[in-house]
């Protein structure tokens, strides 16, 4: 580590403050822009999705396990489980593969 | 409509019960986190210290790779603001609930538990925003979310490895439990998915892509594939009111 960890905290903290405190103290009216509108409405999928795939694969030791973890939290996502139970049960997945590959 | 302190705290416990769920959800991922902080060379305490303050988990996860790799501050507050900047439309959305009687004080202190989580279940309330309510999905929440840090990077070197190596994959898991359901419902939000975890694949196997940072990485995907989406499939009036 370069930087001063407690600079990169102060920094990283206040930013993600500020996004959350600045629109909920300044903003008293309906944003208008219907391409500012939508472009946040898409931001979470897009930067969740790019920050998952390919990420996921080399997340554990094995990638064939991370694999199946994968595919595990793909169905269970599919069939609208939990944010714990989905997560949960890719863990368990990675845990039994990497037992056995 | 004045409030009475036992109306506060109703709402608070109403908020404390419904944040329960929020708070093991959270203490399983931020485990996972702890111990990728104490990995990565930090005390407990700057993990927990980064938790307490942050109280978000991409964000979170992607600043402990980019402190590893020696990141500018620069990059370090512009990666933070492209991968929370969901957060300022949860708060655009708050901001539209809001009682004019509450005094705003109360605004700076909501603001801080403005999560995923915690956004999708006060957003959903009828009526006007009670920020006692939310004070108490926080109360649930941020410990969880805390202390689930701490504990991981307590104990996540006494722990055997194919038991971390298996906790790796959960904030994955989490993610796609975030964008999967929605993906199912809009055809847009497929689109942009599948687009970004192609855009993404792609800079991981690219020769000159591959050396951009990943803080970076997401900053472009992102902007390019929900810009795209913003300006192929903009939100028709009442949409935004539920992103």
């Amino acid at each position: 580590m370069r930087g001063n960890i407690y600079l990169y905290i102060a920094v990283m903290a206040g930013v993600t403050y500020l996004i959350r405190v600045l629109p909920l103290t300044l903003i008293r009216k309906q944003i208008d822009n219907r391409f500012v509108q939508s472009f946040l409405y898409y931001v979470p999928y897009a930067t969740l999705s790019a920050m998952t795939f390919p990420a996921i694969l080399t997340s554990t030791t094995s990638v064939a396990a991370a694999t199946l973890g994968f595919i595990v939290a793909v169905i269970l996502a599919w069939k609208d489980k939990g944010l714990v139970t989905v997560a949960a049960f890719a863990c368990v997945t990675v845990f039994i593969a990497e037992r056995f590959l | 409509m004045v409030e009475t302190t036992q109306s506060r705290g109703a709402a608070w416990r109403k908020g404390v019960q419904d944040g329960i769920p929020i708070g093991l959800g959270y203490f399983a991922v931020s485990f996972a986190f702890g111990i990728m902080a104490k990995e990565a060379g930090m005390t407990v305490f700057q993990a927990g210290l980064i938790s307490i303050t942050n109280l978000t988990s991409a964000g979170q996860f992607a600043a402990v790779g980019l402190m590893v790799s020696g990141a500018s501050y620069a990059e370090m507050a512009l990666t933070q603001l492209i991968i929370n900047l969901r957060y300022c439309l949860m708060s655009c959305a708050l901001s539209q609930k809001w009682d004019p009687a509450v005094p705003s004080f109360h605004r700076f202190l909501v603001a801080h538990g403005v999560t995923d989580e915690i956004f999708g279940v006060s957003i959903l309330k009828e009526g006007h925003l009670n920020p006692w309510f939310n004070y108490g999905l926080m109360s649930a929440a941020v410990p969880g979310w805390v202390g689930g840090t701490v504990i991981g990077a307590l104990c996540g070197a006494i722990l055997p490895e194919s038991l971390t190596s298996a906790l790796g994959i959960a904030i994955y898991g989490m993610f796609l439990a975030i964008v999967i359901p929605p993906a199912k419902k809009e055809r847009a939000i497929a689109a942009v998915v599948i687009a970004a975890m192609v855009c993404s694949t792609v800079f991981r196997l690219t020769p000159v892509l591959k050396g951009v940072s990943s803080g970076f990485q997401i900053i472009i995907i992102t902007v390019l594939v929900a810009g795209l989406a913003a300006a192929l499939r903009p939100l028709e009036k009442e949409e935004g009111e539920e992103a």
